[in-house]
């Protein structure tokens, strides 16, 4: 019988088997940020032992870092520690450090692949549940606990439970102004937050094979909004055009024993997934969350369910009393406070390209605060150099430094009170985003339109003819 | 990390499905470099309103239950894999949390620290919670060892799962790295012939 692709990368970093059914994985790459190492560095220490390879460790700082005046020391002395920590503990460990100031710095998500570190077939593993970002280059890539991220510096390995396996397909092309954010969002509208725990997830079908490599990370950092441990995409031209050239590439000797190797990745045809669901690029709207988790989503047009349309009225009530909106009501023309572009969901390049081309000649709205945050340096480099800055600057826009931000509401940059931010970012809990803040997720498409409306619309409504494939 | 066997206890009911690591603790208190102190900051957007004062309406704020179990609803411990959840929740002094599900992460973070995840059946959760509010004395049992949950006042006896390994570790005060760094040479010699690019 044939494996899936997931069984090919797992299977192949397993180093033996325990009792109770659990694998010893060999990781190859360890991500760490400020927030989920210093406890583990902590007891690494106390148990007066080493690091297994500090090569296979890269750091940055996210999080907690301004995203304003980034050069002055951070204000908030708990996240300044925090991130000094950091520092010091790769000092002392001789850990490969982006910090704050590098030139490579940004969200631990954005700068793994843009360095070429993230590469099919491996297995990644990061203090932080976003990681399934990697497994758009085939790679299985999952979020861990602090103890978890000692045992991987410890050890090399962990020590885990095999998931089940699910396919997710998506066929045919997809709509005017539909990008892969609302195709995820789609789905786990569909499979509701909890639909895909205990399971690592591929994605696949004609409309995710047309995706670049930007909208495919989009598209698996999200898998754990549905409570999947990752999720994944085949490796394709796509994937290789990508990596060729970047940093951390396999050199040009390597090259084409790389790609061979990484074109045996794609799940057989006979092999069999514990869970399959197939949807169509045709039935997906550009999505928008009206609740308080990423499966309270629905297509812009849409109401919001009534009362009699789900199995729990009172969570449906309770998550509709934070966020001021009624069952059954439309969001369309729903005033907006803050848009935020940005996080490890949206601020790659591309998304950056997205929401330029529209706010071009345009002005953001007066009602609305506009601000716009890069995963990393090299990408608000880019921006810069691609003339993307003048042009949201001329529009309103806010340009920040990059970092987490406002994604969760930890560093200086959060959404008051009871205020609406239409936001790029994964999580629209209550609170995310600082106190009391009204999240709704959507696309960097449909958050630029809105910046420029002021309110909720339709983006599909206000698209140039000829500018938007 | 301490050893588990066997409680008996009473409980606090939180009936919310989906609670999420952003409400056991949101991330604005992750500031923190030891593993101590999170209690302090568990639930807290509901457990405290914005001068500080406790929430009346919210459950752990009601002197009537007391306990070191929480019986949540569906999907506990859904998002963020921020381990300090289960710390906040060790700390405030839970050491079981019984729901209908887990979310993955959390469920790991909370075996590698000693809080046990007990997963029972919709139909056990609600007649738990049902059980609880209507008597918050009720006693709930939990044996590890023979993984079961007992409840003698409303006649539940239920079995749940676990893995084997992860109990025989909570059974001992065990961790994964002590075992993991036993097996140091067997992963040498994986790495050995691992072919990577």
């Amino acid at each position: 019988m044939g494996k899936t692709l997931f069984e090919k990368v797992w299977d192949n970093h397993i180093v033996d088997k325990v009792e109770g059914g659990q694998e010893i994985l060999f990781i190859d790459r360890h991500f760490i940020h400020e927030v989920t190492s210093p406890q583990a560095f902590d007891g690494i220490r106390k148990r007066g032992i080493g690091l297994y390879d500090k090569n296979r460790i890269v750091a940055t700082a996210d999080h907690n870092v301004p995203t304003k005046d980034q050069h002055l020391p951070i204000k908030d002395e708990l996240s300044r520690l925090q991130v000094d920590m950091l520092t010091y503990n790769c000092k002392e460990f001789d850990i490969e450090l982006y910090g704050l100031g590098h030139k490579n710095q940004g969200i631990v998500h954005v700068i793994g692949p843009e360095m070429g570190i993230t590469k099919p077939g491996m297995t990644i593993v990061c203090g932080d549940s976003h990681t399934s970002t990697h497994g758009a280059f085939g790679a299985v890539a999952f979020g861990i606990g602090t103890s978890q991220v000692e045992q991987v510096m410890a050890s090399q390995c962990l020590l885990v439970q095999r998931p089940k396996t699910m396919r997710i397909i998506i066929d045919g092309e997809l709509g005017k102004g539909i990008y892969s954010k609302d195709i995820i969002l789609y789905i786990i509208s569909k499979l509701s937050t909890s639909g895909g725990t205990g399971y690592f997830v591929e994605y696949a079908g004609s409309a995710i094979r047309s995706l670049s490599m930007e909208a495919r990370m989009t598209i698996c950092n999200m898998s754990i909004e549905m409570g999947a441990r990752g999720g994944m995409i085949a490796p394709d031209e796509t994937t290789f055009e990508y990596i060729k050239g970047r940093v951390y590439a396999p050199s040009a000797k390597q090259w084409g024993d790389a790609v061979s190797y990484w074109s045996s990745l794609y799940s057989d045809e006979d092999a069999i997934f514990n869970k399959e669901y197939v949807f169509k690029a045709k039935d997906i709207e550009p999505m928008i969350t009206y609740g308080t988790n990423p499966g309270m989503g629905m297509g812009i047009t849409q109401s919001i369910p009534t009362t009699k349309e789900v199995e729990r009225p009172d969570n449906l009530l309770q998550s509709l009393n934070y966020m001021g909106l009624n069952p059954g009501e439309s969001l369309l023309n729903t005033p907006i406070d803050h848009v935020f572009i940005g996080s490890c969901t949206n601020s790659r390049i591309e998304d950056l390209r997205i929401v330029a081309d529209f706010v071009k000649g345009k002005k953001k709205a007066d009602n609305v605060q506009a601000f716009i945050v890069p995963g990393s340096k090299q990408v608000e480099a880019q921006a810069k150099s691609e003339g993307l800055h003048d042009i949201l600057f001329e529009a309103g826009f806010e340009l920040r430094g990059p970092g987490c931000s406002a994604c969760l509401g930890m560093n200086e940059d959060k959404i008051p009170k009871m205020e609406y931010c239409v936001s790029t970012s994964n999580r629209n809990y209550e609170g995310r985003q600082g106190p009391g803040a009204r999240t709704l997720l959507v696309s960097p498409l449909t958050a630029a339109v809105i910046a420029v409306e002021g309110k909720v619309v339709d983006p599909r409504e206000y698209l140039n003819q000829d500018t938007f494939v | 990390m301490e050893k588990f066997s066997k409680l008996l206890s009473s409980a606090i009911p939180l009936i919310q499905e989906n609670v999420d690591t952003d409400q056991i603790i949101p991330a604005r208190f992750l500031k923190a470099t030891s593993r101590e102190g999170f209690g302090e900051h568990l639930f807290k957007d509901w457990r405290f309103d914005e001068h500080g004062e406790p929430k009346s309406n919210f459950i752990l704020n009601d002197p009537v239950y007391s306990g070191s179990i929480l019986v949540a609803g569906e999907n506990f411990g859904c998002g963020s894999s921020r381990e300090h959840a289960a710390w906040a929740l060790l700390d405030y002094g839970f050491k079981v949390v019984i729901s209908s599900y887990f979310a993955d992460i959390f469920k790991g973070n909370a075996l590698n620290n000693g809080l046990l995840p007990v997963q029972v059946s919709s139909n056990t959760l609600r007649e738990l919670l049902e059980a609880v509010q209507l008597d918050p004395m009720t006693l709930i049992e939990i044996d590890l060892e023979a993984q079961l949950l007992r409840v003698n006042e409303i006649g539940i006896l239920e079995h749940f799962e676990t893995n084997l390994y992860k109990k025989t570790c909570l059974l001992n005060g065990y961790d994964d790295i002590d075992f993991l760094l036993s097996q140091k040479e067997k992963i040498s010699a994986f790495e050995r012939k691992h072919i990577e690019f």
